[in-house]
């Protein structure tokens, strides 16, 4: 029940592959897991969402924000580029492991797995508009980085930002 | 008007005491055989008169005994030596033990607080705690979660305990507590969650708190006095804690208090630094937010600022003004000072006039410093004592989700917390450094309490077209504002340094190194892979007749968290893979003690 329950909330949030956008491009270039898009966002076959990369290495706009919003919110516990600190672990191997809903899950409500030998404790980002409305651009950026598909550091191209994805931010943060 | 009068009162009544507990501690920081305080001694010098260790022999140095704190994560700060007993703490959970030296360091005693776990992730950058402090008979620990607990030196019982903050608000503690006169005085962490920080001082016996100065505010919360408080020789004027911000934001100011804090008994003077203000986006806090980035001199007894200096108004780039400030007697231009040498994050050495705030030196401490042309030193100049920003370099000109490249130095700082020593033989300040540059893009955040509160991208990076490596350890002319040797290292020198009367410098490294320099030339003269990173303070004690090194290895700290994977310089274009040393290939977490001597 709970990755069901957690799949309608998000789904409702961020707009999952919902009816009324404008869906594009099925039959994407390239070896990606990008199966299509919709109001500058990429989705699986599934309905889950995901990068985009080009051949000339431009990624899409939510890659590239969940670069900067990683290095805002996660670099001071997980390290840069996804890569695991003295402190917590590489993200970008963690999104390999668990799914969308798990990594959103666990987002959500955090970590506590405290004895003798393991001090992990993750705080709940549930609350954090900072975070909840830029989780799947951190899932995104994630994933191609653990994917092999993104190098370490700042995005040398981007797409531009839709229209649909400013609304969605300005509603998010600006909502309850 | 309460207020004033309640601290003047409480000050009143402890008057009488005050100087039997300070004559006792500052009796114990001249005997050179303990170490008694953190920093050394009040005026933060990190030097040891003890000279059985010396350039001549330090080379044969041999380890005499090793101790497991049973702890991962960053060790930070150093035991103390008082008597026969020597005083281990750890991060997170913040256990003291007790070691007997005279019986081969048998456990006397072991405290372990029990603290919501909670509390970890909202210490933004490891979990780590810079030691116990040492007064009256009693060891003082201000653990993570805000929780300062008085602790019986001999049996480890609690005589008392009073919370400082609270970490629901991210409010946090990784420092340790200055014991002056009847009072413990300590700070708090939180500037990245949006704390207000401030300074508090509780009564020695019973806990019970005696003043609070806020970074920003009021001047009832400041602890400021409109006329009789200065800022480079001026008053400060009316409510200066609230005037250059906008609206309530002072209220989640930042300017929080984790660093080192010093004394002087004769001006009865505490300095200290404050931090940066939150968030990180410029853009969000116009106006120069003060006194965040602040030098702050206060009345030991009553808490009020007789001083300050903001050296990095409305910062644009993370650098906390929390840096120890090392006291020393000096001759200027032929006149004996009471001088304040600090090493900010900002990539500035500062050189001031103690007693009165009067700014002597401002000079750049890593040559790749760029962020600055320099700091205004005529007094006539309506921008006296600011730094001139480089508009290529600044992140508010640049203004928001825009990425400000090749910003020297990096958020680190040109040093961090860890902390410089100073040989009075030499005259000179040895000074762990960081030579590490960044690219800067602020971005719109919103306040919840308790979360994060940060609002920028970094990327981070070597200093380019420098020799590759990611520290330097120098030494400094503070008179003359300028570098005497340096030595590059491949990481940041994250470890405090110690000086000794044999001439010796001595400093940790972050491959696990603990490194022995001639104090005059910087030639190494012994080096030692301890089993862990080194981010803690080199600390000398004597025992039985015998002179001894400590020094507590544990990577982690923030250098664990930006250091761990490598770094990449995006400025290396596309292709460039893999970045720099990846800490992780030379060393793994553990806490351990190790003590070294010379042969028998």
């Amino acid at each position: 029940m709970k990755k069901l329950r957690l799949a309608l909330v998000f789904g409702a949030m961020a707009g999952l592959a919902s009816a009324g956008g404008a869906t594009e491009n099925r039959g994407l270039p390239g070896n990606g897991p990008a199966a299509y898009k919709e109001d500058g966002r990429y989705f699986t076959e599934d309905g889950v969402p995901t990068y985009f990369i080009a051949e000339d290495g431009t990624v899409d706009w939510m890659t590239f924000s969940g670069f900067r919003r990683y290095h805002s919110e996660c670099h001071v516990c997980h390290g840069p580029d996804g890569m695991g600190s003295t402190y917590a672990p590489p993200l970008k191997d963690a999104v390999e492991r668990m799914d969308y809903y798990d990594f959103v899950y666990t987002v959500s409500n955090g970590i506590q797995n405290v004895d003798a030998s393991h001090q992990k404790v993750m705080p709940t980002f549930g609350q954090n508009k900072n975070v909840m409305c830029y989780v799947d651009d951190i899932y995104v950026y994630l994933k191609a980085r653990g994917d092999g598909a993104l190098e370490r550091g700042r995005p040398a191209k981007r797409e531009d930002k839709t229209d649909a994805i400013s609304a969605f931010e300005a509603e998010c943060m600006a909502g309850g | 008007m309460k207020k004033l009068i309640a601290f003047t009162s409480v000050a009143a009544l402890c008057a009488g005491s005050a100087a039997l507990a300070n004559d006792e501690l500052l009796e114990l920081m001249n005997d050179p055989t303990q170490w008694v305080i953190q920093t050394g001694n009040y005026a933060n010098h990190r030097f040891s008169g003890l000279d059985q260790i010396n350039r001549e022999n330090v080379g044969n140095l041999q380890v005499a005994w090793t101790f497991s704190t049973g702890v991962l994560r960053g060790h930070e700060g150093s035991p103390l030596v008082i008597g026969d007993t020597m005083y281990v703490h750890t991060p997170f959970p913040n256990i003291v033990y007790a070691l007997d030296l005279s019986n081969n360091g048998k456990i006397k005693w072991k405290y372990e607080p029990q603290q919501d776990s909670s509390v970890i992730p909202v210490m933004c950058c490891d979990t780590v705690n810079r030691g116990v402090a040492y007064a009256n008979g009693t060891i003082f620990l201000h653990q993570a979660d805000t929780t300062i607990v008085a602790l019986d030196a001999e049996t480890g019982a609690v005589k008392w305990s009073a919370v400082n903050g609270d970490p629901a608000i991210g409010e946090t503690n990784t420092a340790t507590v200055l014991p002056v006169g009847d009072n413990v005085i300590v700070g708090i962490s939180g500037g990245e969650f949006g704390v207000r920080g401030h300074v508090t001082a509780y009564n020695m016996e019973t806990g019970e708190l005696v003043w609070r100065g806020y970074s920003m505010g009021p001047d009832s919360d400041t602890l400021m006095d409109p006329e009789n408080t200065t800022h480079l020789g001026k008053p400060v004027g009316v409510d200066s804690g609230t005037a250059t911000w906008e609206g309530d934001q002072w209220k989640i100011g930042g300017g929080t208090t984790w660093g080192w804090y010093s004394y002087d008994p004769d001006l009865n003077l505490v300095y200290y630094g404050t931090g940066n203000p939150s968030t990180w986006n410029p853009s969000q806090r116009p106006g120069d937010n003060r006194w965040s980035m602040t030098i702050f001199a206060r009345d030991a007894d009553t808490g009020m600022a007789k001083w300050v200096y903001q050296m990095t108004p409305h910062d644009e780039w993370d650098y906390d003004g929390v840096n120890e400030m090392i006291l020393t007697e000096q001759e200027v231009d032929g006149q004996m000072r009471k001088l304040l040498t600090h090493f900010d994050r900002n990539g500035l050495a500062y050189t001031l006039d103690r007693e009165t705030g009067e700014l002597l030196v401002a000079e750049k401490y890593d040559p790749a410093v760029n962020w600055t042309t320099g700091v205004d030193m005529d007094p006539n100049s309506p921008t006296f004592g600011r730094p001139a920003v480089v508009p290529e370099f600044s992140t508010a000109q640049n203004g928001e989700d825009v990425n400000t490249t090749g910003i020297c130095p990096a958020a680190l700082g040109t040093k961090d917390q860890q902390p410089a020593a100073y040989s009075p033989r030499t005259q000179t300040f040895y000074v762990p450094t960081n030579h590490v540059c960044m690219d800067y893009e602020p971005f719109r955040v919103s306040y919840t309490a308790g979360q994060p509160y940060v609002g920028a991208t970094l990327s981070m990076y070597p200093a380019p077209d420098s020799h590759g490596g990611m520290g330097n350890f120098i030494a400094w002319d503070n008179i003359k504002g300028e570098i005497k040797w340096s030595i590059p290292e491949q990481f940041s020198v994250w470890s405090g340094a110690l000086a000794t009367a044999g001439d010796v410098v001595f400093y940790g490294t972050l491959e696990g190194l603990l490194k022995a320099v001639d104090a005059e030339t910087g030639e190494e003269l012994y080096s030692f892979k301890t089993p862990s990173g080194i981010i803690g303070n080199v600390m000398s004690y004597e025992h039985d007749g015998k002179q001894y090194i400590g020094i507590l290895s544990g990577v982690g700290g923030w250098a664990g968290i930006g250091l761990a994977a490598g770094l990449t310089n995006p400025n290396d274009g596309l292709g460039a893979v893999g970045g720099y040393a990846a800490l992780s290939d030379y060393t793994a977490l553990g806490g351990q003690l190790t003590v070294f001597k010379l042969p028998d």
